[in-house]
């Protein structure tokens, strides 16, 4: 049964592996372009190189969370005996290979050798560093598994929200005339509706998946970028390089692509950045509301809401997903604070 | 001055007239009626039950206008209704959405009206005291300390909060409400406290850079070299010139006045109208859900247009172009 690859996917297709792994190696593949195109151009270069000097803590650990996501995504059908969190016939991940057989029965303490409540011993004492979960899951394996989730909520939904709003966000402010009357309305129109309610709407309509969550926030957080990318055009447009590109007859697109695209990049990276730390927050909301995406350190979060009032009370489970995501987070804002100050001089950095 | 007012008016119904349609989109045309009388009576309900479920609920009707029927469908009910505030029937009880967003308005006001000026005062006042030791280690530190605040869902603020000072040191009580205002203000301390703490990184961020940028520009060195000293500068010029950015970050954040903090409503069993959208999200109560994204949008274009025509009191430039 080996050599799937890929091709594995579960039942529901859009939830299945296939689909999960095709995202997150699709993400990984574009910042692996991203990286080559960035080093044969020196400007690029310096940037990130900069940045990469500014932050190197943070860029270590946001590395360290995309390993383990990529772990995670590669996965394959058969090999493995005992399964724990998907199913016996479904593709296991490295990161499935490697707890394998370490479910539990119930809650067990970090390190334990007996289980917390009815204190029969565990089949692995003192093997479980973070504890084990209401199901007996490890905790540690589950936080793991956390961090495809994350990038794949935060990759997924970009690859949705930034293209869309370069295309209108750049047809509007290049063009202007009725298109950017389009385009504009489009734009108030989603901005009036109050986020939260527009994506809870938008989840209930869509039906409650991996997919829909990830289309509802991108519906809800390409305007902020799109309003952005079309002041920025509107900008560039006046400029004389364009006007001279028009006089040479080079047509529309080949202006949109070759002399504004390039000079928006920087804002696309910001964005970016700063969506991906947004987007992990708002699913967190949306898996307390019980509409987020499973096995996502939110969902972990969540169940604290009950395990916090138990007596003794259970810490482990939210500790290690709070631990989890506030790092991740912080090093995506404190890069993302580096690009800005090092892509963006116009705005105001720390002090200068 | 008139015309534009006028003219920002007309834009604003146009932009209330799309939501209209984005939300009939939604909630009828994606989800048809089927589909929510499906979610409420179960999937495999024989086809008389839906159609009787959707008959009580006043679904049965055709979706687009016709030559038969111009006016009787409901595309042309849902933005007839919606526009004479007249919200219908909770799909889930049947109880009418005016009344439940009446009683659940001023719990939650009661929540986010001191929420929204303690915020807004702590975020400027920290802000303000960044601005002054501008480029120092203060101000170093609390850039930190913002990025650090938002890195934190909101989520562990309100499960951390709560454990360690109610739970722990027992000084606000876990979650309730009380009709009583003297008693009340006891159980909102708490989620207000956390708001205001979960809300100040990013805020105290944004107010930073906005006072910070204002200092840099050329009437600021102007005042100085008349001899004002850095407080007055703070206070009488760039306070008044940051108005327009912090204005605009106030209107942004109206429509939640109305609509309540939905996780902390929940997380605190205070009886307002996130609440209201939590119930709704659990019992497929797509009718409650859409009168809550209209009136919410409503707000927030009305808020627009106020501000857009202050806009025009404060900053006479406005105005001209």
């Amino acid at each position: 049964m080996m050599g799937y690859g890929l091709l594995a996917s579960g039942s529901s297709f859009l939830d299945g592996a296939a689909f999960g792994n095709g995202v997150v190696l699709a993400v990984f593949g574009l910042a692996a372009w991203a990286g080559y195109y960035a080093r044969g151009n020196e400007i690029w270069r310096q940037a990130l190189g900069e940045v990469f000097r500014r932050r190197r803590l943070s860029v270590f650990v946001l590395g360290l969370y995309v390993a383990l996501a990529l772990a995670d995504s590669i996965s394959w059908v058969g090999g493995s005996d005992r399964a724990d969190g998907v199913l016996a016939h479904e593709a296991q991940s490295l990161v499935d290979r490697w707890f394998s057989g370490t479910t539990e029965k119930s809650y067990s303490a970090p390190l334990a050798s007996a289980e917390f409540y009815d204190k029969t011993p565990l089949t692995r004492p003192r093997a479980h560093v973070l504890g084990t979960n209401i199901l007996g899951q490890d905790v540690l394996y589950m936080t793991v598994k956390g961090a495809r989730v994350a990038l794949l909520i935060g990759g997924l939904t970009s690859l949705i929200a930034i293209p869309l709003a370069l295309l209108f966000g750049m047809a509007a402010g290049y063009f202007g005339g009725r298109i950017d009357d389009v385009v504009f309305f489009v734009m108030s129109t989603l901005a009036s509706m109050p986020g939260i309610l527009l994506l809870i709407a938008l989840i209930m309509v869509l039906g409650q998946s991996t997919f829909s969550v990830c289309v509802a926030l991108g519906v809800t957080s390409w305007v902020n970028f799109c309003r952005l990318a079309r002041g920025e055009t509107m900008k560039l447009r006046e400029l004389d390089y364009v006007a001279a590109a028009r006089a040479l007859g080079v047509s529309h697109a080949a202006i949109l692509w070759r002399h504004i695209l390039p000079n928006l990049m920087h804002l696309v990276v910001i964005s970016f950045v700063l969506l991906f730390s947004s987007l992990v927050l708002a699913e967190a909301t949306l898996a307390w509301l019980g509409i987020g995406v499973n096995g996502s350190w939110g969902q972990m979060i969540a169940q604290a809401k009950d395990e916090l009032s138990r007596d003794p009370i259970v810490w482990w489970n939210v500790t290690a997903a709070g631990v989890a995501v506030f790092v991740l987070l912080l090093a995506v804002n404190r890069i993302g604070d580096a690009l800005r100050d090092v892509l963006d001089p116009r705005t105001l950095g720390e002090g200068k | 001055m008139l015309a534009y007012i006028v003219r920002r008016f007309a834009y604003a119904l146009l932009v209330v007239w799309g939501v209209l349609l984005f939300l009939f989109v939604l909630f009828f045309a994606v989800t048809t009626p089927d589909d929510i009388a499906r979610r409420s009576v179960g999937d495999k309900a024989l086809p008389r039950v839906i159609e009787q479920w959707k008959h009580a609920h006043g679904y049965d009707r055709p979706l687009w206008p016709s030559v038969d029927a111009p006016t009787d469908n409901l595309l042309v009910d849902h933005f007839r209704r919606m526009l004479t505030f007249d919200l219908g029937k909770s799909d889930a009880d049947n109880v009418p959405i005016a009344r439940r967003i009446r009683e659940g308005a001023a719990p939650s006001l009661l929540l986010t009206l001191p929420m929204f000026a303690l915020g807004l005062l702590s975020s400027i006042g920290v802000s303000l005291f960044v601005a002054l030791f501008r480029e120092s280690y203060i101000d170093r530190a609390w850039v930190f300390l913002s990025v650090l605040l938002m890195s934190i869902p909101m989520l562990l603020y309100i499960i951390f909060g709560q454990f360690l000072l109610s739970v722990v040191l027992r000084w606000f009580p876990l979650s309730g409400f009380d009709d009583d205002p003297a008693v009340v203000t006891r159980f909102l301390a708490l989620p207000v406290l956390i708001a205001v703490l979960s809300s100040l990184g990013s805020s105290v961020r944004f107010y930073r850079t906005v006072f910070v940028e204002e200092i840099h520009k050329d009437y600021v060195r102007t005042a100085r070299a008349k001899g004002a000293g850095e407080l007055r500068i703070l206070r009488f010029h760039v306070l008044r010139n940051a108005l327009i950015p912090i204005l605009t970050d106030v209107v942004m954040t109206i429509p939640f006045l109305f609509t309540g903090s939905l996780l902390l409503e929940a997380a605190f069993g205070i009886p307002g109208l996130g609440s209201l959208v939590v119930d709704a999200i659990n019992a497929n109560d797509f009718s409650t859900l859409r009168a809550m994204v209209f009136l919410g949008s409503l707000l927030f274009i009305v808020g627009q247009v106020l501000t857009d025509i202050s806009y025009t009191i404060v900053d006479p430039r406005i105005r001209l172009s």
